[in-house]
């Protein structure tokens, strides 16, 4: 139940930006490369210094260690890394079977050689590594960049899941027009260092009819995917 | 008991650096420049340096000897410095090895005078000056090295760590890995230095002492003391040095600051 909202947030050529993010809502962004998306993800995870604020409900980031704030507004990176030698070294507390097993990874993942694995295997088990440690908020730089197409709807539903069950706000940046239109409820372009957003679609359609309806009236989808 | 040497005994030894140097020139190495001027570098400063100690010996003075130290510990913190490859901006560039050092070999050292060789004054400069010198040299290398293999680690891992903090690790856990391996680094050196002492090397302490006509088994017990105090200096100066820098590393909100890190242009 946590939302995320930044308050002229500002960070090298970013900003300022003032961008609210429901509790169970997704937004996503989209953007030339160097149009510093990966920037924002970073300034609002903390983890390059930056002005501005960034809130999770009324807590301010800066009211509390940088850690901690990581956890609940935890940045799932394009490129994971990986430091152990092992998959399950990567996670303290194990991995739910069920999870591993809807993003098509068998339960004995975790016994794998990172070395061995091949991209797109890397690619969720990042996801899943920050997943389990259950964050109000999701930021995610192309989660599916180095995935097929059945990988990639297998990740969007487990997304789609955990936003409904932990009513978490995500901030999704995707280049591929099409995904944005299946997971968001809203779509942002950065531009110059400012989101312009790209008209809203109804968010209960994409939230299979179960969310309730957006603040404003429901507009044209945007043509410029 | 010493058999002097005089400028013609150092004047023949001269001729080993003369002819290697004529040797590079004609090989082609272009060594042979900077080979004489290290030759008479070492000439110049061994004579001041010496000049300078029979001055504090026939003057021993607290304060003197403090001096001399503070001169010491200073050009070692320079030379921590210049070894850097990435050095940390700011004071901390100079301030770091230094502080480790100080904390270190001068511990060690006082230690030492006090509490083992018990000499009256405890600064007696022909103990103090010696010994601080052996520790502080091994030191000094020991911090350059696990400093300069924490920032280069630091930056070459760069994704990594940055991955381990936006999964919430705090910076202690995220850096430990690279903090253990460049305290490993700065200390081998030591420690193997002491598993071949007597066996692969004469350590240049013993040999002086036996040269001046100490008997052997009181030099080496000598020897062991210095191995033992360098052993400490060494380890708890890098333990220290390697430790702050790491947490420089990272500012109050526990990021990975490599900002605070300036590649040396050269």
């Amino acid at each position: 139940m946590s939302a995320l909202s930044l308050r002229q947030l500002r960070t090298r050529h970013v900003g300022p930006l003032d961008v609210d993010i429901a509790a169970g809502e997704c937004v996503c962004i989209r953007g030339a490369s160097g149009s510093g998306k990966s920037l924002l993800l970073r300034a609002i995870a903390d983890l390059d210094p930056h002005q501005g604020e960034a809130w999770l409900d009324a807590r301010a980031c800066s009211s509390m260690p940088g850690p901690l704030w990581r956890r609940q507004v935890a940045l799932v990176m394009a490129e994971g890394q990986w430091w152990a030698e092992t998959v399950g070294a990567h996670f303290a507390d194990g991995c739910d079977p069920a999870w591993l097993d809807r993003l098509g990874l068998p339960a004995a993942a975790l016994d794998w050689e990172v070395a061995r694995c091949s991209t797109g295997e890397r690619q969720r088990l990042a996801l899943l590594r920050t997943l389990v440690r259950q964050p109000a908020a999701l930021l995610l730089d192309e989660p599916t960049g180095n995935l097929d197409e059945d990988s990639t709807a297998r990740v969007e539903a487990l997304l789609g899941d955990y936003r409904r069950e932990h009513d978490a706000a995500l901030l999704w940046v995707s280049h591929e027009p099409g995904q944005a239109a299946r997971v968001a409820q809203r779509r942002f372009v950065l531009e110059d260092g400012r989101l312009v957003e790209e008209g809203e679609i109804d968010r209960a359609a994409a939230d299979g009819g179960e969310a309730a309806g957006a603040d404003k009236a429901p507009g044209v989808e945007g043509a410029a995917w | 008991m010493v058999i002097e040497l005089s400028v013609l005994d150092l004047a023949l030894a001269a001729l080993l650096i003369l002819a290697l140097a004529g040797l590079s020139l004609r090989l082609g190495l272009g060594m042979e420049q900077r080979l004489l001027m290290s030759a008479a570098r070492t000439t110049i400063q061994l004579l001041l340096i010496g000049l300078v100690l029979k001055l504090l010996f026939d003057n021993v003075h607290f304060l003197w000897v403090a001096a001399m130290a503070a001169v010491m510990i200073t050009a070692a913190g320079r030379e921590v410095m210049a070894r850097q490859k990435r050095r940390f901006t700011g004071g901390w560039g100079f301030g770091l090895g230094t502080l480790s050092m100080f904390v270190s070999s001068f511990t060690v050292t006082v230690i030492a005078l006090v509490a083992v060789i018990g000499t009256t004054p405890w600064y007696a400069p022909q103990y103090a000056i010696p010994l601080l010198g052996m520790v502080l040299g091994n030191t000094m290398n020991g911090i350059a090295l696990g400093l300069d293999r924490l920032t280069q680690d630091a930056a070459a891992r760069r994704s990594v760590l940055e991955a381990r903090l936006a999964l919430g690790q705090d910076w202690n856990e995220t850096i430990a890995d690279t903090r253990r391996e460049a305290i490993r680094v700065g200390m081998i050196p030591i420690i193997n230095a002491m598993a071949a002492a007597g066996i692969v090397s004469l350590p240049g302490m013993m040999t002086g002492q036996i040269l001046a006509g100490t008997p052997p088994v009181e030099a080496v017990k000598y020897q062991i003391l210095v191995m033992f105090l360098i052993a400490g200096g060494t380890g708890f100066g890098t333990v220290v040095a390697v430790s702050l820098g790491a947490r420089r590393l990272f500012d109050d909100r526990q990021r990975l600051r490599l900002d605070r890190l300036r590649t040396r242009m050269d």
